[in-house]
């Protein structure tokens, strides 16, 4: 099967999303194609969807005004592989509090078992880039960029950790979804798409 | 896969730190241009207080700008007009869970280095205050925060980033309701940069070294534009923008995301408003999506604009050096 990816396209960093894609296509001498997802007629198209960076509250917002964020759920838990990354995570977490104003009343997807708390590591002057340590995509260091990052601070049994810092979980996997609280789109390191495209491959 | 180009790499803004026995590095360039990278396809909204703020939020915006008084206010009171109360910024950042950010005068460190301190999240070095060094901008390298500045040109835009910008807007003319020089500005700029490019393409060195002087920019910066045909930074519409059609034609333009001023708290409509201008914004590419949010606010609840050949004061003159 052609892998079709698509990015969410309502907010956020989704041309770096795109890029990235190609890039992971490229490095692993396959051919795929990959779309923007804006309106409810493209999620039939896809069979691997990247939820991008940038305020989850306003991509929760423009997703729920169509049918969009529905048929995105349902294609998820029919086993479509997803990636989502920082509000990405946030959007596909059952449950998410910030850390100053505590539980948030905002629009999300909900299927992975796991507590996301936003902005946990602090506001922009204290978001940070880091080399981290994440085994499944290999032992070649990845760069971290954590911007107003959130962390995962509650995961449920099926969820596996990805990587940690410190004592801090910041990428896991649930079956067909994986969560990162870092921005794999700012780098060159195409790694984490790979895993996503690799998913869509087993199908 | 963002550009890092014309980085500072030991400038006094970037901070090594630990973080649970791991090293961390803040205020790089990629974390501050990697914050505006989040806000692309999104409206950043100006306030005034929280309650405007909590619109804000609730419409959708990615963000909100702190000020004491909003554009259009700011050129009926006269007067300087400086940096917001930090009373009221800080309240406001204990009440959203999206970015606030704050305003200080051009050439002000000092008032940008009191946002720093109480942790805004972005600082917009603006002409919409009344600048404090009209010879020479805050040397932006120095602070871990990003900073958001305005352009009316492409070298305006690159002598900006060159002093440490993580984002560019259009200046166009604040407050007046009228999107008309935000519109000139953008096309400016992307006349220049297509020139640019096709130069780069040519592959004709010397003259893009000639154009790098002709701005007054470094060659790498002029370099960068042309290979990638675009500016090395997100680089929003900001300055007269009034409407859902205002954004929608600015995302057209091939704006990266809005800036709304006066637009939305001097209509009378604020919350359809704002809602109606985020719609537009995400959905600028499909013209009946925007009809339908063109819909939601009503013109005569638009706020009154101002024809910018009669105006007394051209913010946009201010700090273009």
């Amino acid at each position: 099967m052609r892998p079709v990816i698509g990015v969410l396209a309502l907010q956020g960093a989704i041309e770096e999303h795109l890029a990235m894609t190609k890039l992971a296509f490229k490095d692993m001498g396959i051919d795929g194609e990959i779309i923007q997802v804006k309106k409810s007629s493209d999620v039939g198209r896809i069979n691997g969807l990247i939820i991008p960076g940038g305020e989850s509250t306003t991509i929760g917002r423009a997703a729920s005004m169509s049918q969009l964020l529905q048929l995105i759920k349902q294609r998820i838990s029919e086993g479509m592989p997803v990636l989502g990354t920082c509000a990405g995570l946030i959007l596909l977490a059952k449950s998410v509090y910030d850390r100053v104003l505590g539980k948030t009343e905002q629009p999300i997807i909900g299927l992975m078992d796991v507590v996301v708390e936003r902005n946990a590591f602090g506001r922009q002057r204290d978001s940070f880039e880091a080399d981290l340590d994440i085994p499944i995509i290999g032992d070649k260091k990845f760069k971290g960029v954590f911007i107003r990052a959130p962390a995962i601070r509650e995961i449920g049994p099926n969820v596996e950790v990805l990587c940690k810092l410190g004592g801090v979980i910041v990428a896991v996997m649930q079956d067909n979804i994986i969560g990162t609280s870092f921005h794999p789109e700012l780098t060159n390191d195409s790694r984490i798409h790979q895993l996503l495209i690799k998913k869509v491959r087993l199908l | 896969m963002i550009s890092l180009i014309a980085e500072v790499v030991n400038s006094k803004g970037i901070k090594l730190d630990r973080l649970e026995n791991l090293e961390v590095k803040r205020g790089t360039a990629l974390v501050k241009r990697g914050f505006a990278h989040m806000q692309k396809h999104g409206v950043i909204m100006d306030v005034t207080s929280i309650e405007q703020a909590q619109i804000a939020e609730e419409a959708g915006a990615v963000a909100v700008m702190v000020l004491d008084k909003l554009p259009y206010d700011v050129r009926k009171a006269g007067g300087v007009a400086r940096t917001a109360s930090l009373k009221v910024i800080e309240e406001i950042m204990d009440h959203v869970t999206i970015p606030v950010m704050a305003k200080c005068r051009i050439g002000h460190t000092y008032e940008a280095k009191v946002l720093e301190a109480i942790g805004v999240d972005m600082i917009d070095e603006s002409e919409v205050l009344t600048p404090a060094d009209e010879e020479r901008h805050i040397w932006k390298w120095d602070f871990t925060t990003p900073f958001v500045c305005g352009a009316r040109d492409l070298g305006e835009a690159l002598r900006r980033i060159e002093e440490g910008a993580s984002m560019i807007r259009t200046k166009g003319e604040p407050g007046t309701g009228n999107v008309a020089e935000a519109i000139k500005h953008i096309r400016i700029v992307n006349n220049e940069i297509r020139r640019v490019k096709s130069i780069y393409e040519s592959g004709d060195q010397q003259e893009l070294i000639r154009i790098a002087r002709e701005l007054k920019v470094s060659y790498e910066l002029v370099e960068e534009v042309g290979r990638l045909g675009r500016l090395p930074v997100v680089n929003f519409a900001a300055g007269g923008i009034a409407t859902p059609a205002d954004a929608a034609l600015m995302m057209n333009l091939g704006c990266d995301g809005i800036f709304v001023g006066s637009g939305i708290f001097k209509s009378e409509d604020p919350l359809e408003r704002a809602q109606a201008i985020v719609i537009a914004t995400t959905f600028y590419d499909d013209p009946e999506v925007v009809a339908e949010a063109q819909k939601m606010i009503d013109e005569k609840k638009s706020m009154i604009g101002m024809d910018i050949k009669t105006l007394e004061l051209r913010m946009q003159e201010r700090g273009t050096s």
